[in-house]
């Protein structure tokens, strides 16, 4: 072998040693640049179409965007959101454990409550219970077929705000009752024996073994069912509850200014579902006592 | 402490016979051991002892007192979820998965039963429950969560929740199996000190060491029968019964 075939083979071959000695290189990756490049452009044209088109009209969004009209529509959609929610957790933990029951009736009857509140539009439910005066004019507790021994005027006893609340809290029970039946079923059934064999009923095993375990599995769609429901709410308008939107609306129908109205409810509406994404987290954190990853941190 | 009655046992799980006419008898203070191949019956005569699994036809007396069922007529009726309730809170129960409250700690499983059921005082409860886990010689791990204890250590903490409701009789299902090889001692040891102090246990076991050196008797299971049962010196080292020899010859 000559002294050039030499050289030549030992420069095929690298130097491992020398190399290991080295730190590595970061490859650049252009597609990354090229991405950067493409959204930095769209978001400029965003900013300047939302700064140059007056028709977005911020003077007016920030004239209004603490209006007490508006400020008192969002006092509902919070009043809305959080009775229907508590409504809708109520339901559906009772009609959850009733579907599990042991008793075929009450098995039956929350199959079809889940049926019926899932099979229609929430809309529609929202609509029956506004015009709920046209179908019964009275509610009164008496004798079918004799005499009523208590009557009242139903536009008295259900004001459209409870009407909202009802439309919104039945149909959300039925949703919450698969939410929280799946939490039920994901705790291990060794949990329940292990309750029943020491002599709890159970209804003492569902409060103490089963339920406060099923909370980290309820607990993270329920929080999105919250915030889906902030939004919701916005549906009362069609039985004229004074809410976010609907206050929105009273405004711009006057003064026609429809999009700088819209954009002051939409902040409100970012806003609170912002700020209830983060009270999620914090929950979520709170129920996941015991979870071996969490242990293991602390 | 009770004595325990197997009285013609009959179960089935739909159509399939389980327990073929069960009659054995565990003296108050006994330690009897049940032996034999899975699928033979042994688990399933153990959770019909506190009512975990109904049975068919037959019965078993806890301490005299028939456990599940009442008589009504000339036939036997379940009982009321309350009475049945109230006999099972006085027997303690261990399982192969050790089923601790996973969201409770050691001391929380371990208070649970007497501050819920028994209305204990907490402060009271929490003393017994503290003296119950340094038994089991888990005095420094009160506060920890199960997932942060070792199988063996689990399994300690579940007998010391069992014996918090001071219960007459102890159930045992196949408490070690779930246990890495160098945990079973552990567990082993508790299940002694607690015979020694005159337990009534019945225990669902492949731990043969175990059956011969505490048990009283041991009844060997295949296919819903006791085969033969007797002082565990006499059934394990001198099995009379070709199924019993075939089962031994394997786990020995």
């Amino acid at each position: 072998m000559t002294v050039t075939e030499r050289t030549a083979v030992a420069e095929s071959r690298p130097d491992f040693a020398e190399l290991a000695s080295r730190p590595v290189l970061k490859r650049k990756r252009p597609g990354q640049l090229i991405a950067m490049v493409v959204v930095g452009l769209f978001a400029l044209m965003g900013a300047y179409i939302l700064v140059t088109n007056p028709g977005f009209g911020w003077p007016t969004v920030a004239k209004y965007l603490f209006d007490v009209r508006i400020l008192n529509g969002l006092l509902t959609t919070i009043e809305l959101t959080v009775i229907a929610m508590i409504l809708g957790f109520v339901i559906g933990l009772v009609v959850a454990v009733m579907r599990m029951s042991e008793n075929g009736l009450l098995r039956g009857v929350a199959g079809a409550y889940i049926w019926f509140f899932r099979g229609t539009p929430l809309l529609v439910q929202m609509l029956f219970w506004g015009f709920a005066a046209v179908l019964f004019p009275t509610i009164g507790i008496g004798i079918p077929g004799g005499p009523m021994l208590v009557e009242w005027n139903t536009n008295d006893v259900l004001p459209l705000f409870v009407a909202g609340i009802l439309g919104l809290g039945l149909n959300e029970g039925a949703y919450m009752a698969e939410i929280v039946r799946a939490g039920l079923m994901g705790v291990p059934a060794g949990q329940s024996e292990a309750s029943h064999a020491m002599g709890f009923s159970r209804m003492e095993t569902l409060r103490y073994v089963v339920i406060p375990q099923a909370m980290k599995i309820i607990l993270p769609p329920v929080g999105n069912e919250t915030i889906s429901m902030l939004k919701t709410t916005s549906l009362v308008i069609v039985i004229g509850v004074g809410d976010l939107l609907y206050n929105t609306q009273q405004i711009y129908a006057r003064n026609l200014q429809q999009i700088p109205l819209l954009i002051v409810a939409s902040l409100w509406y970012i806003l609170l579902t912002t700020l209830l994404s983060m009270v999620q987290s914090r929950i979520e954190k709170r129920y996941s006592r015991g979870n071996v990853l969490q242990v293991r941190k602390a | 402490m009770s004595e325990v009655q197997f009285l013609n046992v009959h179960k089935d799980f739909s159509g399939v016979e389980v327990l073929k006419g069960i009659n054995f008898t565990v003296q108050a203070g006994q330690v009897a051991c049940l032996i034999g191949p899975s699928g033979s019956g042994k688990s399933t005569l153990l959770r019909c002892v506190n009512h975990l699994e109904t049975t068919s036809s037959g019965t078993i007396l806890v301490g005299g007192r028939m456990i599940g069922y009442e008589v009504h007529g000339d036939r036997l009726i379940e009982a009321h979820q309350k009475d049945i309730n109230k006999r099972r809170s006085r027997i303690g129960m261990v399982f192969q998965s050790f089923n601790l409250f996973g969201h409770m700690t050691a001391l929380e499983n371990v208070m649970m039963g007497p501050v819920k059921l028994l209305k204990v005082p907490k402060a009271q409860a929490e003393a017994e429950a503290k003296e119950l886990l340094a038994k089991v010689g888990l005095a420094e791990r009160t506060g920890h969560y199960p997932a942060q204890l070792s199988g063996g250590q689990q399994q300690r903490v579940a007998i010391a929740r069992a014996l918090s409701m001071k219960p007459d009789l102890m159930l045992f299902d196949e408490p070690t199996s779930a246990l890495d090889p160098e945990l079973v001692g552990e567990v082993l040891d508790v299940m002694k000190a607690l015979a020694r102090d005159g337990m009534t246990m019945i225990v669902v076991t492949h731990e043969m060491g175990f059956a011969r050196e505490v048990a009283d008797v041991v009844a060997f299971m295949d296919g819903g029968v006791i085969v033969e049962a007797g002082d565990p010196r006499e059934v394990i080292s001198n099995p009379q019964h070709e199924r019993t020899k075939a089962f031994l010859s394997k786990v020995l």
